[in-house]
C-alpha cells in the first residue's frame, strides 16, 4: 500500500503539516478593531448611520467635539460668537493639515457645509436649521441658522470638514449622485483632518487606518494603525477576540460576557448608553395587516399592548441583567429628562386583556410588528419575546425582521402597525433632538422620523416654543412638559437604556467609553 | 466538428441570455431601487427624478438591452448597499473563492480518490466498509454543521487555527492570494477541509464505482491472466482508464462548487463572492445579486461547454450528432 | 357460501397471496439481506412517526407564541445542572424546547423534502413524456429550458426563488407560505433529471407498435402515455427520486441555515441550527447539537435507504 499513501500524504501533509499553533505575531502597536457590522462608506455626508460617522470621525472632523464629559470643546474651530440672532461666527484653527498635506482653511468649511446641505446631499436632516454659511476671511466663518436656534454647535459635532481642493480635484463637490451610476470619489477615499488616515479599504472585509503625525492635538493615545474588520456573527468575534485575533469589539454579545469577563486578560465595559428603545404605533386610519379600522388610535389599545410587557424577565432573559427599565422616552443623562418620566406603567396582563375587550376586541386582532435585526442591542430577540408576549393576551402579531436598510423603507413608507426605534438624541444630546425629530408632527423640517402620523397639538406648539427659547432652563421646562404629555398619551412603549458592551484584549491597556457608545480610538492605550 | 463545436457555443450563448434574462425579469419585480438608495428625507420630486436617472421609466425592452450590453462591459452598477461598482466588488472577492475552492479540491482529489481505490481493491474488508461508511457520513452531514463543529474545536476550544477571515493575503496586481503566508494557510485549512468533506466522499464513490467496473472488464481480466502482478493491473491498467471520468466530474463540479461555497463563506466569514452574494440577498442589494448571478453561471456554462468540446475531440464517437447529449450527470 | 362472502374470502385470499408475493420478491429480500437498508428504514420510521405523531407527543407546540415563556428561556438538557422538567433537552433563548422543536422541525423538514420531490417529479415525469410523445419543436424548447435550469447551480437559484417570492408577498402571508415557496424553489431545480429519463424511454416507446396501434383505434393520448409508458420508466425515476430525498432534505436545511428558508415562527432543522449558533460558541450547545445531530441522521438514513434501493434495482448487479 505504499503507493496509496503516497498519494494520500500530500492530501492529509497539506492540512496536518500547517496545523501549527496560532502565534501570529500582530504589530505591537496595532489596535485590531473586530466590529460588529461595516461603514456604510468612507463618506461621513452618507446614510447618516451613528455608527459609520462616529467610525469615521478616526479620520474626519468637524468644528468642534464632545470631550470625556461629553461637553463641547473646540476641535477645528477654536472659538466662537454671537453676530446676531441668526448668525454665528466661528474662528477656525490655524496650522491644521489635511491627509494629502492641503492646508485647512475657511474655504474648505464653506465647501462643506455647502456639501452637507446640498438638496441631495443624504445628511441634510442633521442640519435642520442651516440656513448659509460665508467666508469672512481664511479663519473666520459665519453661519447662519433660523432665528434664535440654541443648538447648532450639538448638530456641528457631527458634520466633518473636507478640504475643498480635494472635492475639487475629484468632482465630489457635490454628494456622490449614486442615481447617475457614477460612484463618489468620497465613498472609497478619505482625506479629513484627523488623528488617523485611511490607508485601505475593502467593503465588507477590512479598512485600515494609519496614525496621522501631523495632526494638530496632542495624542493621548500610542496606535500606529487601526485594522478595522466587520465581523457578521457575534459569536465568531468572541472567539477571534479570545483567540488573539482582534483587540477590540464594541458590540460584544451580552451572552458571551460573562465568559469574556472571566478569561485572564480580557476587560468587559459594560453599561447602559443613552439609546433608548421604544415601540411605536402607525396611527393611520387603517391596519397595514389587513385594513381593519387601526385599534391603536384607541388609548386603552396602545395601553394594553404596553401593560402586556412584562420588562423584568425581557431584562432578565433577553438583556441578561444589563439594560436599564425606564418608562421615559430618553436616558437620565439627557437634558429635559425629569424623574416623573421614568415610571413605567405595570406589567399586568389582566388588565391589558381587559383594556382590549373594553376597546372592543376580546379576542384580539391581527397586526404586523416589524423590527430590524442588525441595530439595537439584540433587537430581533427582543421582537421575538415581545411578540410572544402579545400573543398571550390574545394578540395576533406577525412579525417581520430584517436588516434595517430593508426595514427603514417600510417605516418610512408607513407600511407597518407596530415599529420599533431607538434614539440617542445624538448629535445633540439634547431631548429636543427627539421631539423635533420623532414626536413632532410632519411639518416642514420637523417630524422626519414621525413615521406612524401621530400628531398631538399641545406637543406641537410646546417643541415650536423650545426651538426659539434662548434660555436654557425655559426650553428645557417646556421639553419636560413636551415629554410628560407623550407618556400620558402612551404614544410610545418605551422599553429600557440598551447596554453597551465593549471587550478589550490583553494588548489594551484602557479606552475611554462615554455613554454615546462611539469609539474614540485617539484617546486608547495599548499596552 | 467545426459545426458541433459552434453549435455548442451557441448553446451556450443562449443560455447566458436567458440566463440575464431572468436576472433582470426578477429583479424588476425586488424591492425599489429608489428606496434603497436615496435617504429619509428625500422629497417625491427627489424620487421621481432619479426613477428617471435610473432609466426606470423607460420601455422593458430598453432596460433589458442596456442591462445586457453593460453587462457584456462588466458594468453591473453600483452597489445599492456599499455605493461601489459592482464588478469591482466582485473581482475583489472573486480571488478569495477560487481559492478555497481549487485547494478543496486538491484536498479531495488526494484524499478521496487513494481512498476510493482501496475501497474498491479490498472490497468488502472491514476497513474498505468503514471508508464506505464516513464517506455516507461525510455527505449526509451538512457543511455548515461541519464548519461550525470544526471552529468550536480547532478555533474556540483549541486556538489552532483563526476563527474566521482569509488571514495575511499577498497580491499580485489583480490578484490575491493566502497560499504564501503562513496565517493565510493556516486560515485557509478548515474552510477548505468543511467543503472537501461533501467532495471526498463523492469522489470516493464515484472512484470506487468506476475500479469495480474497470477491474470487471475483459482486458484486466486478460492482464491477470498473463500473470501481471497486481499493482500493474491496478494502477496502469484500471486506475488509468477510471480517473478520466473523475477528472471530468471534477471539472464540472467546480462550477457547482463556487456557488455552494458560499454556505462555506457564511460559516468561517471568508471574504468570497458567495458571501457578498449571500449579504446582498440579505439586504436586497439588486445590482449585486444579478451581477453574481450571471457570472456564476458564465463560469459554469464555460466550464461544462468546454468539458463537452473535450469530450467531443477526445471520444470520436460521440461525434455523431446527437449522441453526446445527456451525459452530464448532475 | 353466500355469493358476497367467497367473494370476499377469495378477495382476501388474493391480497394474503400478494403480499407473500412481495415478500418472496427480490427486491424484500434484499431488503431483508442488507442490515444498513432494515436499519435505516427503522430510523426513518421512528423519526417520521416521532415527527407526525408531534402535536401528540411533544410537551410544547413551539410555533405557539403564547406557550413560550421568556422565564424559562435557556434551560440546559435536563441531567446538567439547571436544566428543568419537561424541558428534556432544554429550550433556546426565547424559551422553545428543543426537543419539541426537532419534532416539529423534523416534520417541515420531512415534509419539504419528500414534497418537492413529488414535485420535481411529477413536472418532470409530465416534462418527459410530452417531450419524448411530441417531439419536434415542443421536445427542442423544453430541453433547452431544462438546460437553462442545470446551467444555473441549484443552490443559487433556490435562494434567489425563495428570496423573491418572501419578498413579492404581503408580510403576514410569508411565514404560512414559507413551506410552499421552499417546496417550489427545490423543484424547480431538480424537475430536468426526471424529464430526461422519462423522455428517452418515452422516445423508444412513442415508436413502438402497439402505441401506433392504440392511436388507430383512438384511444386518448394521457390513456397511453398513462398505462403504457409510465410503467416503464418508473424504476429509474424512483430510484433517482430516493437519491435526490436526501439532497432535497439536505437543500432545505441550507437555505434556512442562510436564513431564506423556513422561519423563527415555523422553524425547520435548519432554522434551529441558524439560531442556536448564535448561542453555541458562549456555552449552549445544546440548542445547536441536537438538531443537527438529527438532521444528520435523516439525511443518512435516507442516502443508506437511496443506496441500497439502486443497488437493488440495478440490472448490472443481479
Amino acid at each position: 500500500m505504499k503507493s496509496l499513501t503516497k498519494l494520500s500524504l500530500p492530501g492529509m501533509g497539506v492540512m496536518a503539516a500547517l496545523m501549527l499553533p496560532l502565534a501570529a505575531p500582530a504589530n505591537a502597536d496595532e489596535l485590531r478593531w473586530g466590529a460588529s457590522r461595516d461603514m456604510d462608506s468612507l463618506d461621513p455626508y452618507s446614510y447618516g448611520s451613528t455608527f459609520t460617522i462616529s467610525t469615521l470621525n478616526h479620520a474626519y472632523e468637524g468644528l468642534v467635539r464632545y470631550d470625556d464629559q461629553l461637553k463641547i470643546e473646540p476641535a477645528l474651530a477654536t472659538s466662537w460668537e454671537d453676530i446676531s440672532p441668526t448668525v454665528r461666527r466661528f474662528h477656525l484653527r490655524k496650522g491644521v493639515k489635511f491627509h494629502d498635506g492641503a492646508p485647512f482653511t475657511a474655504d474648505d468649511v464653506i465647501a462643506s457645509l455647502t456639501r452637507v446641505s446640498d438638496p441631495k446631499s443624504p445628511l441634510r436632516g442633521n442640519l435642520p436649521a442651516y440656513q448659509g454659511a460665508e467666508k469672512i476671511d481664511d479663519y473666520t466663518v459665519d453661519i447662519k441658522v433660523t432665528e434664535n436656534y440654541p443648538l447648532i454647535l450639538n448638530d456641528l459635532t457631527n458634520i466633518f470638514i473636507f478640504d475643498k481642493e480635494w472635492l475639487v480635484a475629484n468632482n465630489a463637490t457635490a454628494p456622490t449622485d449614486v442615481g447617475a451610476g457614477v460612484e463618489g470619489y468620497a465613498t472609497t477615499h478619505a482625506n479629513g483632518t484627523g488623528p488617523f488616515k485611511v490607508v485601505s479599504r475593502k467593503p465588507d472585509v477590512e479598512t485600515v487606518f494609519e496614525v496621522n503625525k501631523d495632526w494638530w492635538d496632542k495624542p493621548r493615545h500610542n496606535i500606529d494603525r487601526i485594522v478595522f474588520t466587520p465581523i457578521a456573527s457575534p459569536a465568531t468575534a468572541v472567539a477571534a477576540l479570545l483567540s488573539g485575533q482582534i483587540d477590540y469589539m464594541e458590540k460584544a454579545p451580552l451572552q458571551d460576557i460573562p465568559r469574556l469577563k472571566q478569561t485572564e486578560g480580557v476587560q468587559v465595559l459594560a453599561s447602559n448608553e443613552l439609546r433608548t428603545v421604544f415601540f411605536l404605533f402607525n396611527r393611520a386610519e387603517k391596519l397595514v395587516a389587513d385594513g381593519a379600522k387601526n385599534p391603536f388610535n384607541d388609548i386603552k389599545v396602545r395601553e394594553a399592548l404596553y401593560r402586556a410587557i412584562d420588562i423584568d424577565v425581557l431584562q432578565k432573559k433577553v438583556m441578561r441583567g444589563l439594560s436599564r427599565n425606564t418608562g421615559s422616552m430618553v436616558a437620565p443623562a439627557i437634558p429635559g429628562y425629569v424623574t416623573d418620566l421614568d415610571e413605567r406603567l405595570g406589567h399586568d396582563p389582566e388588565k391589558a386583556k381587559a383594556l382590549l375587550a373594553e376597546a372592543g376586541y376580546p379576542d384580539g386582532f391581527s397586526f404586523t410588528m416589524v423590527c430590524d435585526n442588525n441595530v439595537y442591542v439584540n433587537e430581533e430577540e427582543i421582537c421575538q419575546a415581545v411578540s410572544a408576549m402579545w400573543a398571550r393576551i390574545g394578540l395576533k402579531p406577525s412579525l417581520d425582521t430584517a436588516p434595517t436598510s430593508i426595514q427603514t423603507v417600510k417605516f418610512e413608507s408607513g407600511k407597518f402597525d407596530v415599529g420599533i426605534l431607538g434614539w440617542a438624541n445624538e448629535p445633540m444630546i439634547d431631548s429636543y433632538s427627539i421631539l423635533v425629530q420623532v414626536a413632532h408632527s410632519k411639518t416642514g423640517t420637523s417630524g422626519v422620523f414621525n413615521w406612524g402620523g401621530w400628531k398631538d397639538a399641545e406637543v406641537d406648539q410646546l417643541i415650536d416654543a423650545a426651538a426659539k427659547e434662548l434660555d436654557r432652563e425655559k426650553r428645557l421646562a417646556l421639553q419636560s412638559k413636551a415629554l410628560l404629555k407623550l407618556k400620558s398619551n402612551v404614544d410610545f412603549l418605551p422599553l429600557h437604556q440598551q447596554p453597551m458592551a465593549w471587550a478589550l484584549g490583553p494588548k489594551v491597556k484602557s479606552v475611554v467609553q462615554l455613554s454615546d457608545n462611539k469609539s474614540r480610538h485617539w484617546l486608547t492605550v495599548l499596552k | 466538428m467545426i459545426s458541433m463545436v459552434i453549435k455548442r457555443i451557441g448553446n451556450a450563448a443562449a443560455v447566458m441570455l436567458a440566463v440575464a434574462f431572468v436576472a433582470f425579469m426578477i429583479f424588476q419585480f425586488l424591492g425599489d431601487p429608489v428606496q434603497l438608495m436615496l435617504n429619509e428625507q428625500a422629497t417625491q420630486a427627489e424620487r421621481d427624478a432619479l426613477r428617471e436617472r435610473l432609466g426606470l421609466g423607460q420601455s422593458f425592452v430598453m432596460q433589458f438591452v442596456t442591462f445586457v450590453t453593460r453587462a457584456m462591459q462588466g458594468d453591473f452598477g453600483i452597489s445599492y448597499r456599499n455605493q461601489q461598482e459592482v464588478m469591482s466588488l466582485i473581482a475583489e472577492r472573486f480571488p478569495a473563492t477560487l481559492e478555497l475552492v481549487l485547494v478543496s479540491t486538491v484536498i479531495a482529489l488526494c484524499v478521496g480518490i487513494p481512498l476510493g481505490v482501496y475501497a474498491a481493491i479490498r472490497k468488502g474488508s472491514p476497513i474498505a466498509r468503514l471508508l464506505t461508511m464516513f464517506s455516507m457520513i461525510g455527505v449526509s452531514i451538512p457543511s455548515f454543521v461541519i464548519g461550525i463543529l470544526l471552529i468550536l474545536v480547532f478555533a474556540v476550544q483549541l486556538n489552532w487555527l483563526p476563527a474566521f477571515g482569509r488571514g495575511d493575503v499577498v497580491k499580485f496586481g489583480w490578484w490575491s492570494t493566502g497560499l504564501l503566508t503562513p496565517s493565510g494557510r493556516r486560515a485557509l485549512i478548515m474552510p477548505a477541509a468543511s467543503l472537501a468533506m461533501f467532495q471526498i466522499s463523492f469522489i470516493m464513490r464515484l472512484v470506487t464505482a468506476e475500479m469495480l467496473e474497470a477491474l470487471r472488464t475483459d482486458y484486466v481480466k486478460f492482464a491477470r491472466a498473463r500473470g501481471l502482478p497486481n499493482r500493474l493491473v491496478h494502477f496502469r491498467h484500471a486506475l488509468r482508464n477510471c480517473l478520466m471520468p473523475v477528472v471530468t466530474m471534477t471539472g464540472m463540479m467546480i462550477g457547482d462548487l463556487i456557488a455552494f461555497a458560499l454556505v462555506t463563506e457564511t460559516v468561517f466569514q471568508w471574504p468570497g463572492m458567495g458571501q457578498l452574494f449571500v449579504q446582498a440577498v440579505m439586504f436586497i442589494d439588486i445590482p449585486v445579486m444579478a451581477a453574481y448571478l450571471m457570472i456564476v453561471s458564465a463560469i459554469f456554462v464555460t466550464i461544462n461547454t468546454i468539458v463537452d468540446l473535450t469530450y467531443l475531440w477526445v471520444d470520436p464517437r460521440l461525434r455523431q450528432a446527437g449522441v453526446a447529449r445527456g451525459y452530464h450527470a448532475h | 357460501m353466500h355469493i358476497d362472502e367467497a367473494g370476499r374470502a377469495g378477495r382476501l385470499a388474493e391480497w394474503r397471496r400478494r403480499l407473500s408475493d412481495a415478500w418472496d420478491s427480490d427486491l424484500a429480500y434484499s431488503f431483508r439481506a442488507t442490515p444498513m437498508a432494515v436499519a435505516s428504514a427503522l430510523v426513518l420510521l421512528i423519526v417520521a412517526l416521532t415527527a407526525f405523531l408531534a402535536p401528540l407527543i411533544a410537551v410544547q407546540n413551539p410555533y405557539d407564541l403564547t406557550q413560550l415563556f421568556l422565564d424559562q428561556a435557556e434551560l440546559p438538557p435536563i441531567w446538567n445542572e439547571g436544566g428543568a422538567s419537561p424541558y428534556l433537552l432544554g429550550t433556546d433563548v426565547q424559551g422553545r424546547d428543543v426537543l419539541s422543536a426537532i419534532l416539529y422541525g423534523s416534520r417541515i423538514s420531512l415534509l419539504i423534502g419528500f414534497a418537492s420531490v413529488i414535485a420535481s417529479m411529477a413536472i418532470g415525469i409530465a416534462v418527459g413524456l410530452i417531450c419524448g410523445f411530441a417531439g419536434g419543436h415542443v421536445d427542442n424548447l423544453l430541453m433547452r429550458v431544462g438546460d437553462f435550469v442545470l446551467s444555473i447551480p441549484t443552490l443559487l437559484v433556490a435562494i434567489l426563488v425563495s428570496a423573491v417570492f418572501r419578498e413579492l408577498l404581503p408580510v403576514n402571508l410569508r411565514d404560512a407560505f414559507a413551506p410552499v415557496i421552499l417546496t417550489a424553489s427545490i423543484a424547480i431545480t431538480s424537475w430536468v433529471q426526471y424529464a430526461r429519463i422519462v423522455r428517452a424511454s418515452a422516445m423508444v416507446e412513442a415508436r413502438k407498435e402497439y402505441v401506433l396501434a392504440a392511436r388507430i383505434l383512438e384511444v386518448r393520448t394521457p390513456r397511453i402515455l398513462l398505462t403504457h409508458i409510465l410503467p416503464n420508466v418508473m424504476t429509474p425515476v424512483l430510484v433517482t427520486a430516493t437519491l435526490s430525498l436526501g439532497l432535497a432534505i439536505l437543500a432545505e436545511a441550507t437555505l434556512s441555515f442562510l436564513g431564506v428558508g423556513m422561519p423563527v415562527t415555523q422553524p425547520s432543522l435548519g432554522t434551529l441550527i441558524r439560531i442556536g449558533n448564535q448561542y453555541f460558541f458562549s456555552g449552549s450547545w445544546w440548542v445547536v447539537l441536537f438538531p443537527a445531530f438529527q438532521l444528520g441522521l435523516i439525511i443518512l438514513a435516507v442516502n443508506l435507504l437511496g443506496d441500497w434501493l439502486r443497488d437493488a434495482l440495478n440490472p448490472k448487479l443481479q
